[in-house]
């Protein structure tokens, strides 16, 4: 049948006009800085109201504003919109739209048309998300989780109208990840050009491909659950629903299973974790390595790792469940599949403490933030190991280790790659050179400053600190010294909060009057940075794609030249 | 190559572009993965409902809400829908049987009559459906009564939508006749047949 490698492809699409250029553009490059920018800025709405959480919980009503109901909405809306529209948007929206078809030597994705319209499904859902806001009685409140009943009963803080847009907007996001997820699996498999076998793809690009697939196989998960709960909402149905006495009155619905929501929440969020980690993963490993100056370690092993470790996060969700009453057989062979994952996981730390051991360490921005990944990420990883074993999970549940635990694990690791990553491909992506000091400053504070926050939080936990409350008033198990580490807590949250202005002083002002980056500063071996033009214009590649002759990971070859050989480079 | 064996590549030992080179012609078109990709998809997203269904049975009975769950009628009209996309499918496989003559010397014209034939039969299941739902709900089966009606409006909704979505794929081969888009139409209205066998199964067997 036809021949799909990407020269053949129909010809290009080529925009006639700024606006087909920028904003209905079809073009990777494009969609993605659409999508990355449109995820920081949700997200930046997102870590404001964290700020105003830990303002509150720090010291208690120091801003009357908030009022219990409104604490819950910002729980509620921070932890959807850090995991859902900034998290996974923007390392597959973004990141994934950027690296796949430079890294695997494509002029695009395959189907750029339903690449455009993933990202303005996604535009959409986060516009329908900020609605919540503004409709009477504001954003859900339900947490993030949106457990029914409460989610939809009298009494949550957004159960009329907020629980709806979040319901709906969901709804869309999937659809738009859907579209891009598709275009993001069939492009790895379509299109790489000649020479780039599976095993000669960066790590990148394998995180970034498992994950998509992962992407769709978990969200159906969340959109079924989504459609469910509307219709019980909206049309009085009784999925999730059961019997129940409400304000006094007992309701209409009856029979129905709030543990079949979570069930269905969590088939979609635990993979989701890895939705997450996996392209934080690859990209960094491809940090370490070039930084380092040596080839990934073991990394047929690394592949097999993501594939695994993939395959396995589908068997583990209702570790998030172990409290809802289940069976104890059921528990045990969950915490069996979660301690399992911790194999492959490990496997791959190994092998990037492995690549740093007698590398030739260059501790620039963007390496910083990949150690301090490794740093955080191990961190996180064996607090999982406490919260993987029911009987240690029941007493922490729902404390503030389970709220350290995460916010280590994927909340923190990804966002120092994510970092790292902007860091990394900013030369390549501008043509511009950042501020070296302000960006290690920004390192410094925000790695030294999430220890500061997140660290103190395992002792309120193991304490008996409960989460997702407003005020802790006086109880007897919880000490002063709780309320002197709420402060401490909140101080540095602040600071970090902060901190965050040097990143977007330096992204900003590198952008216009940043020195003109080399177009490949970091000696780089992988096909992206040997584009023609920096940054790659309309088609990526000159009139003739490259052609892949080995890996992309030949550092410091013995009797090279350099230090490095590209891949597009002949055998000698 | 096999997977096994592009997995296990010692791609660091190989330098140069030898054989291990991708063979552009064993790609299938790229349309073509991303439908079976798709198809992977709404197995997904009918095996969670399904799931869901059973659950929410198994449920009831466990919970001892008597009365809870009360199975629909089953219509003849059922078994009628049922025929129409099963000959639905038959007529597109008729069109790809004959879109896929040798080096392009196929019957253009039957492939046409297939095409039509069955993307009419699936615009008649989708009328046959919709006709279904008027009666059930004429007879006092409305979606807030019983879990049972919700999922099957849920169910043969999401069905529906999915028909839809190959419908508008019809029209687009209707336009651009081409042996590819055939093809595709043809593996979509199988996947939908079989889906639609199961979950009539499931209804009727519960």
């Amino acid at each position: 049948m036809a021949t799909t490698i990407a020269d053949d492809l129909r010809p290009m699409h080529h925009p006639r006009s700024w606006i087909g250029k920028y904003v209905w553009s079809q073009d990777h490059k494009v969609i993605a800085i659409q999508y990355g920018l449109t995820a920081i800025s949700i997200g930046l709405v997102a870590l404001v109201l964290s700020v105003l959480m830990r303002l509150q919980l720090g010291f208690p009503g120091a801003v009357p504003a908030i009022q219990p109901d409104n604490y819950l909405q910002f729980v509620s809306m921070h932890g959807m919109i850090m995991v859902v529209y900034l998290l996974t948007a923007l390392l597959l929206g973004g990141f994934g739209n950027y690296l796949i078809p430079l890294m695997i030597g494509a002029r695009d994705m395959v189907f750029p048309f339903v690449n455009m319209l993933s990202y303005w499904f996604y535009l959409l859902s986060v516009l329908i998300l900020v609605t919540g806001f503004f409709v009477p009685g504001g954003p859900t409140g339900a947490g993030w989780t949106l457990y029914p009943p409460q989610a939809i009963s009298e009494g949550t803080p957004g159960h009329q109208w907020g629980i709806v847009t979040m319901l709906v907007s969901l709804a869309v996001f999937v659809v738009a990840f859907t579209m891009g997820g598709l275009n993001y699996v069939t492009t790895v498999l379509q299109a790489r050009t000649k020479g780039m076998t599976l095993m000669r793809m960066p790590l990148s690009v394998w995180g970034i491909f498992i994950a998509s697939i992962m992407g769709l196989l978990a969200f159906p998960a969340l959109f079924v659950a989504a459609i469910m709960m509307l219709l019980d909402h909206l049309a009085g149905t009784s999925f999730f629903m059961p019997a129940m006495q409400s304000m006094g009155q007992t309701t209409a619905t009856v029979g129905g299973s709030p543990i079949l929501f979570q069930h269905l929440f969590w088939f979609f969020g635990h993979p989701e974790v890895y939705i997450v980690a996996l392209p934080a993963f690859g990209i960094v490993s491809d940090l370490i390595s070039v930084h380092a100056r040596r080839n990934i370690f073991g990394y047929r092993m690394m592949v097999w790792a993501i594939i695994i470790i993939g395959g396995l996060s589908f068997v583990v969700w209702a570790h998030h469940m172990y409290v809802s009453g289940m069976n104890p057989y059921f528990g045990f062979f969950f915490a069996v599949s979660t301690l399992v994952i911790a194999i492959p996981t490990a496997i791959k730390v190994y092998n990037w403490l492995l690549t740093l051991w007698r590398g030739d360490i260059h501790l620039r921005v963007p390496m910083l933030f990949a150690i301090g990944f490794i740093f955080t990420f191990i961190h996180g990883g064996l607090t999982g190991l406490f919260l993987g074993n029911v009987s240690v999970d029941v007493p922490l549940s729902d404390t503030f280790f389970v709220v350290a635990h995460f916010h280590m694990v994927m909340g923190v690791s990804p966002i120092l790659v994510i970092f790292g990553a902007i860091y990394h491909w900013y030369p390549k992506i501008t043509g511009r050179m950042w501020n070296d000091m302000l960006g290690k400053m920004h390192f410094w504070i925000t790695f030294l400053g999430v220890y500061a926050i997140f660290l103190p939080m395992h002792y309120l936990g193991i304490l008996g600190v409960p989460r997702r409350y407003f005020a802790l008033g006086e109880t007897a198990f919880i000490p002063p010294s709780v309320h002197l580490a709420n402060q401490a807590i909140t101080v540095a949250a602040l600071v970090v909060f902060t901190a965050q202005s040097l990143f977007f002083i330096n992204m900003i002002w590198s952008l216009f009057r940043g020195a003109k980056a080399d177009p490949n500063p970091w000696g780089a071996a992988s096909l992206e940075w040997q584009t023609p033009d920096t940054p790659p214009h309309h088609g990526n590649w000159g009139p003739h794609l490259p052609t892949v002759y080995r890996w992309a990971y030949d550092y410091n070859v013995p009797g090279a030249p350099r230090d490095f050989i590209p891949q597009d480079e002949p055998p000698s | 190559m096999s997977l096994l064996g592009r997995l296990t590549e010692k791609s660091w030992q190989t330098p140069g572009a030898g054989t291990d080179i991708d063979p552009a012609e064993y790609r299938p078109p790229a349309a073509q993965v991303m439908l079976y990709v798709y198809c992977a998809v709404a197995v997904m997203i009918f095996a969670l409902m399904t799931m869901a269904y059973l659950m929410r049975m198994e449920l009831h009975a466990g919970m001892g809400h008597a009365g809870d769950w009360k199975s629909l009628p089953e219509p003849m009209l059922l078994w009628i829908n049922t025929g129409l996309l099963a000959l639905g499918s038959v007529a597109w496989e008729a069109a790809r049987r004959t879109a896929s003559g040798a080096n392009g010397g196929y019957d253009r014209d039957g492939m046409r009559r297939g095409a039509l034939i069955g993307g009419l039969l699936g615009l008649a299941f989708l009328g046959g459906q919709s006709l279904l739902w008027r009666q059930l709900h004429a007879a006092g089966y409305y979606l807030s009564a019983n879990p049972a009606n919700a999922f099957f409006y849920l169910l043969t909704a999401t069905h529906g939508l999915h028909l839809v979505g190959g419908i508008i794929g019809w029209l687009r081969v209707l336009s651009h006749p081409t042996p590819l888009g055939v093809r595709l139409c043809a593996i979509y209205w199988h996947f939908l047949l079989f889906v639609w066998v199961l979950l009539a199964g499931l209804l009727l067997s519960t």
